[in-house]
């Protein structure tokens, strides 16, 4: 038997399950006290304790049953494993452009097993068809899974990957292509691969959801379905990330990869584009330019793919009473560049100064980005942005502090010279800085 | 058929009650916001859309997928008194509040049910919009209990903690308001076996189960607070689920009217095989009739011709006069078909031969009507006005109804009326599409925690009804109609506070209230709070017993308005002794007369005058009191 078989149980609640040969999804019973428990046998939790047992009753509640010594455990029926057919793919309209779907992880469609309370997600084609299927009369779309990882465990090796999948896919001629990822390091990746895709053809979208795909209020779908039709006709080839624009189901909005964040631990609209105006909206199947400054859709253009990345980068976020050393240590580990997140328009303890100057001295390249996280950085304003910059400190205008760590990953990914990293960083690649800060409303917002 | 004349036990009657009653707690089930509702303009509203999640045997919830499928939408209104991101499904709920599993326990243990071990949150799947989530959150708190109800023992299934749904506030097009004030506030259900026989026997469970919740002394009080479901099926006929009762002396009456509906249902049903009915006639075949109305006196279907609707028609092959047949007071099978309409169709109602001629329709348009779709007399013609694909969804569902008349009684889930009536409210859910709530980790329930709950249960209503015959020295008519109304813990709350008869207030709560609600009065206004401030104001003689019906009808009429606005609007102010002495001296002068004819005994003449113009103004003792001073008798 698998260990899905015995899903969560361990110890003494799982030796009582073996003894009487039952698994995950058989009907057992349970008698103690003059009391008859019988249901499903349902998984337990990895943290629960090994003192009980869960069945789903006849109503549909779950219960935890504990064993006590006069316990007697019996299975009294096989479980029936659900048999999933899935619905025949709808016919693929020829007309409608062609988006290919990659799937990091997260689950953007998913259907539940009413019967274990187990959510299996839906990656095929013709399962996201059959969960959405909208998509059908959007684009004839084709879905791969690359990863299936909680995007918090995603490195800049899986960024590489990603870059090389969407090459390929640009390759075969697809008219966009989706990328389904987890959302807490969703904007990191989305920046990773505005640096490693350029001279984009086509759109590359990330998509993700603050709900879960099994809940019916779920903002999966209609990510999903912006972010297909995004990849499918947006006017731009950018890579961008598609998310819900307000709390309500009405506007999708496309963020440029470059300066978008997550802003909020759980809101639909926990992403918002930071010192910039989003590049368009979605709403009722139309997308809306919000700006003209963005790279044309040219399926004739040619991609570079510069796909690699070093991991000798740190983001050092400045606090009150911060250990110097700190600082020494990422120098003495063998980092190339430090970004620090400064206070205020770009300042750090004079306690910092010393092992910056010897970071500095030992050919790192510093960066200072705010922790502000709106707003430009200017370090001529007071004094300790003056002596920073004296200590070679290069201040990263209005860049985001992730996008600018996320590029200095990828400058180290592509040369070891100091002069070139410093000329790679004061270039605007993707849209990652801007020499004019405009008034957006979205400061007032989370 | 009347239904006094039935014999419920012949015919097999079942009814299962499940009762959900408000719990008083201090925040929500899985939110510290405050378990209160709100009148005001909503500061936050905001639109969603549910979609219905597929299973793992990828089916989906007919009904569901045919909301979204219309395109529904659901704006949700809000403040953030009442709300957070929690109901707006903006944030994880907290863990499940405490407060709310010790009452259910409390509930549980009183009805001798077993606590489970380990408490799991399920989610309910329910996506007509009054959850956010798409999903009511629920859980099982004990299982297997029984009550006594006179010499009966009625078992209870479970008691459940559950959050309470959104309520819907209005319906535009295909936007469905809903306000989430009302989400997540602890509801606890009992669900009892379908045990009970007879519509009495419903109202009498229902009423002890209430009796036991009121009894743990921390359930909401008030309309709205508590909703009856029952479920109901007898020989022959099928099971109904029926929603959203809200008054407890309604139940044996819907129980009655249901057991009507399925007996009428069922013969119908051997009438129309008689008649020649079949499903096999009944297809699904509409006629555009539009052009019979075109010059209609009818206003609907000339609106309708106005807008660029259309008028669909389809035959109900030897149908005639079924749709008229009452199947309970007011509601035809005509009725239930125009139910289905509005549910699938999205139409404003349906049209039919059986009440034609009539609204305007002429006795010529109905033939014409009948020839367009080649009727015969035997047939019963449906049609409705709207876009065509609204009116043919109309029709199908009234297809469907009709298919179900010639089976008998179909399984429903139906809403009740205020009057005891019901109405189609959607197909009854598939197996129950529960599944694990994974943001709430399970709460064990441990067996110290349990005991020490099992050690302060407060006293059932039997121990307490000899208890307040004993302590306050009430009647057992009075005690037991305390024990019987929602007020018996406000009674010993202002028997404490005040010092007023305790007669006197239980009469106020029980007899008083009662006639005040019968005449109309909105007694349910009255919060404790107000009703506390009245007996003070008794107690320190702002007032008279005497005002106090007058004092309560009014207050419950101006629930913004304070007790002094009541008793000042009323003139109810109690006089003090000089204008009092004024009012008596004015009242003897003008009866001299008699008082000089009949020396002591006139009394009694001044006394009714006095006590006519006085009353609710002054203490009768006070009043006899000055008059035999003034007149010369002690």
């Amino acid at each position: 038997m698998t260990k899905e078989s015995f899903l969560g149980y361990k110890g003494e609640a799982l030796e009582a399950i073996r003894r009487v040969g039952a698994e995950i999804g058989d009907l057992i019973r349970i008698t103690k006290g003059g009391q008859v428990y019988e249901g499903i046998l349902i998984p337990r939790s990895e943290y629960g304790d090994d003192k009980h047992i869960v069945i789903k009753l006849r109503s549909g509640y779950n219960i935890g049953v504990r064993l006590t010594p006069d316990a007697k455990v019996e299975k009294v029926g096989k479980g029936e494993k659900p048999a999933f057919v899935a619905p025949p793919l709808p016919e693929q309209n020829p007309a409608l452009p062609k988006v290919s779907v990659i799937s990091t992880g997260g689950t953007i469609a998913s259907r539940v097993d009413y019967r274990t309370g187990a959510v299996r997600p839906a990656l095929s084609a013709s399962d996201l068809y059959s969960v959405v299927p909208e998509l059908a009369s959007i684009a004839r779309v084709d879905a791969q899974i690359l990863f299936s990882l909680y995007s918090e465990n995603i490195t800049p090796a899986h960024w590489t990957e990603m870059a090389k999948t969407v090459a390929e896919k640009i390759g075969e001629g697809v008219d966009g292509v989706v990328i389904a990822h987890g959302t807490d390091t969703m904007g990191y990746s989305a920046a990773a691969l505005s640096f490693a895709l350029q001279n984009l053809p086509v759109p590359v979208i990330f998509v993700g959801s603050q709900r879960s795909a099994d809940r019916p209020s779920s903002d999966a779908a209609t990510n999903l379905t912006g972010a297909v039709l995004a990849a499918a006709k947006a006017p731009f080839a950018e890579v961008a990330v598609a998310m819900h624009e307000t709390i309500s189901d009405t506007a999708i909005v496309l963020h440029r990869g470059t300066k978008v964040r997550k802003c909020h631990t759980s809101r639909r609209d926990a992403f918002k584009t930071v010192n910039a105006t989003p590049l368009a909206r979605i709403m009722e199947n139309s997308i809306t330019m919000l700006t003209n400054d963005y790279q044309r859709r040219d399926p004739s253009r040619k991609l570079m793919v510069k796909p690699n990345f070093s991991d000798k980068v740190a983001l050092v976020k400045f606090y009150p009473g911060m250990n110097p050393a700190i600082i020494d240590w990422h120098v003495d580990n063998g980092y190339k560049a430090i970004v620090l997140e400064g206070t205020g328009l770009g300042h750090v303890a004079k306690t910092l100064f010393q092992p910056i100057k010897r970071a500095v001295d030992k050919g790192l390249l510093v960066a200072m980005a705010s922790q502000c996280i709106w707003g430009r950085v200017n370090m001529n304003v007071y004094e300790t942005g003056r002596d920073l910059l004296a200590l070679g400190v290069i201040p990263l205008e209005d860049m985001l502090a992730e996008t600018a760590t996320v590029k200095l990953m990828w400058i180290y990914g592509q040369t070891d010279s100091l002069e070139e990293a410093k000329r790679l960083l004061k270039t605007n690649i993707a849209g990652e800085f801007s020499p004019r800060t405009l008034y957006t409303v979205e400061e007032n917002k989370p | 058929m009347t239904t006094s004349q039935i014999d419920y036990t012949q015919i097999g009657l079942k009814v299962g009650l499940e009762i959900h009653q408000q719990l008083d707690t201090s925040t929500k089930l899985f939110c510290h916001c405050k378990p209160e509702l709100f009148k005001e303009e909503p500061e936050i509203t905001f639109l969603r859309r549910l979609r219905p999640t597929q299973s793992e045997l990828g089916q989906i919830d007919p009904a569901a997928h045919f909301e979204f499928q219309k395109g529904v939408k659901i704006l949700y209104e809000a403040n953030s008194q009442t709300s957070c991101l929690v109901e707006m499904d903006e944030e994880p709920p907290h863990p499940l509040s405490m407060e709310a599993v010790e009452i259910a326990l409390t509930a549980a243990l009183m009805m001798n049910a077993t606590p489970v071990d380990e408490i799991h949150v399920m989610r309910k799947t329910v996506i007509d919009g009054s959850n956010t989530t798409g999903f009511q959150r629920t859980c099982v708190i004990a299982l297997n209990g029984t009550i006594k109800v006179g010499e009966k023992t009625v078992p209870i299934q479970h008691v459940s903690l559950e959050e309470d749904a959104a309520r819907k506030t209005g319906e535009e097009g295909t936007t469905i308001r809903y306000r989430i004030d009302r989400l997540g506030i602890p509801l606890i259900e009992v669900a009892t076996a379908p045990a009970i026989n007879t519509p009495k026997e419903a109202g009498e469970v229902a009423l002890a189960i209430g009796k036991i919740l009121r009894a743990t002394g921390k359930v909401k009080r008030g309309l709205g607070t508590i909703r009856q479901d029952l479920n109901i099926s007898i020989k022959g006929g099928a099971l109904t689920e029926i929603k959203g009762i809200q008054e407890l002396e309604l139940i044996p009456l819907v129980v009655e009217y249901e057991v009507q509906r399925q007996l009428n249902l069922i013969k119908i049903s051997q009438e129309l095989a008689e008649a020649g009915a079949s499903p096999e006639n009944l297809k699904e075949e509409f006629f555009d009739v539009t052009e019979v109305f075109q010059q209609t006196g009818c206003k609907v279907l000339r609106k309708a011709i106005e807008k660029g609707h259309r008028i669909l028609a389809v035959k109900l092959p030897n149908f005639a006069g079924f749709l008229k047949r009452e199947l309970m007071p007011g509601i035809r099978l005509g009725t239930e078909m125009a139910d289905r309409a509005r549910f699938w169709g999205r139409v404003g109602g349906i049209f039919h031969t059986d009440e034609l001629p009539a609204y305007g329709i002429t006795a010529q348009e109905v033939e014409a009507l009948k020839r367009a779709v080649a009727a015969q007399p035997s047939d019963a013609v449906v049609f409705v006005a709207d876009t065509p694909e609204n009116a043919a969804e109309a029709l199908k569902a009234v297809m469907e109804r009709a298919r179900e008349a010639l089976k008998g009684v179909p399984e429903e889930t139906r809403a009740a009326n205020p009057d005891g009536t019901t109405r189609y409210m959607r197909p009854r859910p598939g197996a129950a599409r529960m599944y694990p709530e994974t943001d709430i980790p399970p709460i064990q329930l441990t067996e110290e925690y349990v005991n020490k709950v099992r050690q302060n249960l407060p006293e059932l209503p039997e121990q307490k009804l000899q208890r307040l015959m004993r302590e306050y020295s009430l009647n057992q008519k009075l005690a037991r109609q305390l024990i019987d109304s929602e007020y018996a813990e406000l009674f010993e709350k202002i028997a404490k506070e005040c010092k007023v008869p305790p007669t006197t207030i239980a009469a106020f709560l029980t007899e008083t209230l009662k006639a005040l609600k019968r005449e109309g009065t909105p007694v349910e206004n009255l919060s404790e709070h107000k009703i506390i401030e009245i007996f003070k104001a008794l107690e320190a003689g702002e007032i008279t017993k005497e005002a106090l019906p007058e004092i309560a009808a009014w207050t419950s009429k101006n629930p913004d308005k304070t007790l002094k606005d009541a008793i000042e609007n009323l003139g109810l102010k109690v006089l003090r002794e000089e204008e009092l002495e004024k009012i008596l001296d004015q009242i003897i002068s003008q009866n001299k007369d008699s008082i000089e004819k009949s020396g002591a005994k006139a009394f009694g003449l001044i006394m009714g005058i006095a006590m006519k113009e006085l009353r609710g103004k002054a203490n009768a003792e006070i009043v006899s009191k000055i008059i035999k001073k003034k007149i010369g008798i002690s």
